[in-house]
This record gives C-alpha cells, structure tokens and sequence, in this order.
C-alpha cells in the first residue's frame, strides 16, 4: 500500500517538476508547480510530518503560488512564449551538467550514508499529538534564536518587497538620466 | 515491498536536478523562480527524511526556517522582478542585460 502510494505521487510530483520546466506559458508552469508542491505534502505525511505537511499547504500552495499567479497576471507575461534557446552550447551542457548532478547525488548518497547519533533534538513522538507538540517544543526552546532572527528576515523582506514595487510618483531628473531610460 | 529512506532521497535528488536544469535552462526570470522553489522542496524533503530516519525533531524544525526563507526570497524576488518589467518590458533573462561589459 506505502509503495503504491509512493510511486504514484512519485510520478506525478517528477511530472509536474518536468512540467515547470518544459511548459511555455508560465501560468501552466504554475500549475504544475503546485502539482509538485501537493505530492510534497504527501511525502512529508507519509514520514509522520504533519504539521510540515499543512504548512507546506498553506504557505507554498497557498500563498507563494497565489502570489505567483498574482504576479504573471499583473504583468500580463501569460502568453506563449517561444522556447529557442540563443546559445547553441547552452541546452546540452546544461542537460549533461544537470546528469552529472543527478549521479554525483546518486552516488553520494549510496557512500556517505548519513548515520548520525540519534535524537539529538528529541525523538519524533508521533503517538501522542502527531508530534506537532514535539516540534513546538524545539522550535521555542533550542531554535528560539533563529525563530527570533527569522521574524527579522520576514521584517525586512516585506519592507524591502514595498520598497522594491513602490513606484514613486516623479522620477527626479538625475536618476532619470542616470538610467539612460 | 517496503519504502526505504533511499527512495525518498533519490526523489528528492531528481527533483532537486530538475530544478537545477530548468534554472539554467530557461530564459523566462518567473519560470527560474519556480525551479529554485522546486530545489528548495527537494532539500525539505531530504530534511524530513532524515528527521524519520534519525528520529529527530530537528529535521522537521529545519524545514519551517526554509519555509520562511522561500517565502522572503519569493517576496523580494517577485518585488525585484516587477520592478525590472517596469523598466524594461521584459522579464526573460535577456532583458536583465544592464551589467553586460
């Protein structure tokens, strides 16, 4: 049964990773990605990661790919865009680096098995609460730092998103003519 | 038959080489996006992963600090990119050429 499960997400998660990738209109590209992004929350279920699971959901489901469609929409970019590629080397060297990757990986993986100690930050207690109770207690304990410095990152990615979109209203005559525009 | 680790993580590996090839491949800035946001869910997936294997909560905390990260890379970089198509009515890669020699 898991291994039906796995294979079958795994096919459609590495058909929608394609599918980003070879899709011409951005917008189709989109969907795929959230195809990919729900097959994850999948995984992360089936390796008792519930609470990853939902974020996942929300956070990339929901808001990063709204913001994405969000985005090709403003812009209007959501036609058909052609595939050529310029740089005749490009393409292949990009394809036999991306090989060469998949086989380091690969191989990597197959040597340096990673066999740490176990349960350094607490086992994953997934009888009781589904470890979301486990995982709280981590995060507001032995991660509080980097939970209070990834409130910062979130502060100042905001303000630099506003800073970055704001169009101010009269270009002062320096800039524009720095800008060559 | 049973579903090892190993299955996962070599999942995860091909889905991060697609990300890596799409980014190098394509020319369109919100399609690269994309494939760096499909990198970033292969390197979640090998964190949960690793945290089922070793039975360790830390794994699964790792995983909600690249949440956040993705989330303020794709705030800043869409901004960045709305900012460019401004100027310069593009957003291919080939429009971004200002810093050329």
């Amino acid at each position: 049964m898991e291994a039906v499960l796995f294979f079958s997400f795994a096919a459609l998660a590495l058909a929608g990773a394609l599918g980003v990738v070879l899709a011409r209109n951005p917008v189709h590209a989109v969907l795929n990605l959230l195809v990919t992004l729900v097959t994850m929350a999948v995984f992360f279920l089936m390796q008792d990661a519930d609470l990853v699971a939902i974020i996942q959901i929300v956070v990339y489901a929901g808001a990063v790919v709204v913001l994405f469609v969000f985005v090709i929409t403003l812009l209007g970019v959501d036609r058909e865009e052609s595939l050529h590629e310029p740089l005749p080397l490009q393409r292949p060297l990009a394809i036999g680096l991306g090989v060469l990757l998949l086989l380091q990986v690969i191989v990597l993986a197959g040597n340096e098995w990673a066999t740490g100690e176990h349960s350094v930050r607490g086992p994953l207690d997934d009888a009781r609460s589904g470890n979301v109770e486990t995982l709280a207690r981590s995060l507001f304990t032995d991660f509080i730092w980097a939970f209070e410095i990834t409130a910062v990152l979130l502060v100042i990615a905001v303000v630099g998103g506003v800073v970055l979109a704001r169009r101010s209203r009269q270009v002062p005559a320096t800039r524009a003519a720095e800008d060559g525009s | 038959m049973d579903i090892t680790p190993s299955y996962y993580l070599v999942l995860a590996a091909m889905l991060f080489t697609i990300g890596a090839v799409g980014l190098l491949v394509r020319r369109n800035t919100l399609v690269m996006f994309m494939c760096v946001e499909l990198m970033l869910n292969a390197a979640n997936l090998t964190f949960v992963t690793f945290a089922k294997t070793l039975d360790d909560i830390g794994g699964q905390v790792i995983v909600f600090f690249t949440l956040v990260v993705a989330a303020a890379e794709v705030a800043v970089g869409l901004a960045i990119i709305v900012a460019i198509f401004r100027r310069r009515q593009g957003v291919t890669a080939d429009d971004i050429h200002a810093l050329e020699g």
